[in-house]
């Protein structure tokens, strides 16, 4: 379990995370929605280190993330994989080579080991015959799925996902998804998943926040968000044409 | 200030870059990548440039010391001294400057636009560490055999040029090249380089790492690269040179 506690962060003279406090539950995958710059992305960033709230405390399981100094963070950090709204693959690896690249780092396993490792990796994702070409050379789609490797490789007990589906047709935005959840299931992660897509919401959000000017709005599973009278979250739910269709 | 701003974030950047590396065998394996990367495939330009510079310099030499006191072998002499003195490690390192700085200030600059750099931090992995100190030991290893392959070729540029066109006779100029030989002004022409050397990768590594933005960032991060990894090595030979020499 992932607990942020009165998470707070300004930029200058501008708050945007205002006295957070959320939780995000194990085993399931839990989705931060709101309207783009509503300082989701920015408490992502907070809960993995990336930015240094202003105020709170971030806890991984009984651990003060918010507290730990370089080292003490490594240890958590080496438990955390993430999956970047672009993929963030390193362009001058391979398919292969960056799925390998958390295992050469962390881990003392032999070359066939991580060989093996990256190959059960890259299948569960339904990736095979791109373990050799670069990520210049291959799809939006499997960038993601390579990432989702990468995330996995290391056997992480929390995985973030920033906008998983930004950038791709429905789908295959679908197919990941679908991937994230399954494997959410099976190794018993936390995951948190960073989305303004309803589509994703209603396929795959165990749990939901909606996060509005910077506050935790509302809170809810995925069939609660549909019933809600909240006119904030209706009118972000609500937002499109087929929405509002289905509605009616 | 912000000049103060500045070289407080490079300081506490390189103060990062030197702790102690997560596996030292993939920064050694990374080390052997960037020397390649960084200094065989610049061979071509440096030897080029040298072979030409050292011959220019004899014509030159030879046209204005054109005086019956002043002996023939001093053309050679001449031509010898400011290749290694000067040529050789001053401009072969401005010419890696906008070479390499301009590589490694965009590599690191997209990596960082495009969240990769992100990545590495969120993996637990010191960032600066990985990216720029693998970068900064390879090119003080190898930029110091450029320098005395730029001397070897611009010294043979200089003889070819006697021989063909005879500014000066080759025995002139080989006696000018070997006379009065001291050792330590290719100890001084080799520290200046791996100082220089530590400053294009450190500095451009600093802007490239610092990148905020986009494209148009990674642009501009890669021409301050330049310009500034090019003003430190201007006044950073001065400097060496007072130290040096007098």
């Amino acid at each position: 379990m992932i607990k942020a506690v009165d998470l707070g962060k300004s930029f200058g003279n501008v708050p945007v995370l205002k006295d957070v406090t959320i939780s995000f539950e194990k085993g399931k995958t839990n989705l931060i929605i709101g309207q783009s710059g509503s300082g989701k992305t920015v408490l992502m960033k907070c809960l993995v280190g990336l930015l240094e709230p202003d105020k709170g405390q971030i806890f991984y399981d009984d651990r003060v993330f918010s507290r730990m100094g370089f080292r003490e963070r490594r240890v958590i950090r080496q438990e955390l994989g993430m999956l970047f709204q672009g993929g963030a693959l390193f362009d001058s690896l391979t398919v292969e080579e960056n799925v390998m690249f958390p295992l050469e780092m962390f881990t003392q396993m032999t070359k066939e080991e991580k060989l093996d490792r990256a190959n059960t990796c890259l299948q569960r994702v339904n990736l095979v015959n791109a373990n050799h070409l670069y990520p210049a050379e291959i799809s939006g789609g499997m960038k993601k799925r390579v990432a989702i490797a990468r995330a996995i490789a290391n056997n992480p007990r929390y995985l973030f996902c920033d906008e998983p589906n930004s950038g791709l047709d429905p789908r295959t935005a679908i197919v990941i998804d679908n991937l994230i959840r399954e494997i959410t299931k099976e190794f018993n992660m936390t995951t948190v998943i960073n989305t303004h897509d309803m589509n994703s919401v209603m396929e795959i959000g165990d749990k939901v926040a909606f996060i509005y000017h910077g506050e935790l709005w509302w809170q809810g599973t995925r069939h609660e968000i549909l019933e809600t009278e909240n006119k904030e979250v209706n009118d972000f739910v609500y937002a499109t044409e087929l929405m509002r269709t289905l509605k009616k | 200030m912000k000049l103060f701003y500045h070289l407080g974030r490079y300081f506490t950047m390189i103060a990062v870059i030197l702790k102690k590396p997560e596996k030292a065998s993939i920064y050694r394996r990374q080390i052997i990548v960037e020397m390649d990367n960084l200094g065989l495939e610049s061979l071509g330009i440096v030897v080029i440039i040298s072979v030409f510079m050292g011959a220019v310099l004899t014509i030159q030499t030879a046209f204005n010391t054109d005086h019956p006191l002043l002996p023939m072998y001093a053309i050679g002499f001449a031509t010898r001294q400011a290749i290694i003195l000067e040529f050789s490690p001053t401009m072969v390192s401005l010419i890696l400057a906008g070479k390499v700085g301009s590589r490694i200030a965009s590599e690191i600059g997209t990596m960082r636009v495009t969240e990769q750099i992100d990545a590495l931090e969120i993996m637990g992995i010191n960032a600066a560490g990985y990216l720029i100190l693998p970068k900064v030991v390879a090119a003080m290893i190898i930029n110091p055999v450029l320098v005395v392959l730029s001397m070897f070729v611009g010294i043979m540029g200089g003889y070819v040029v006697s021989a063909a066109t005879g500014v000066v006779p080759v025995s002139h100029y080989v006696y000018g090249i070997l006379f009065e030989f001291s050792q330590f002004d290719i100890v001084y022409a080799l520290i200046k380089t791996v100082v220089f050397a530590f400053i294009i990768t450190s500095v451009s590594g600093y802007f490239g790492f610092f990148t905020r933005g986009g494209a148009l960032e990674v642009g501009q991060s890669s021409t301050k690269a330049v310009v500034f990894s090019s003003i430190y090595i201007i006044l950073f030979n001065l400097i060496l040179t007072q130290i040096l020499l007098v």
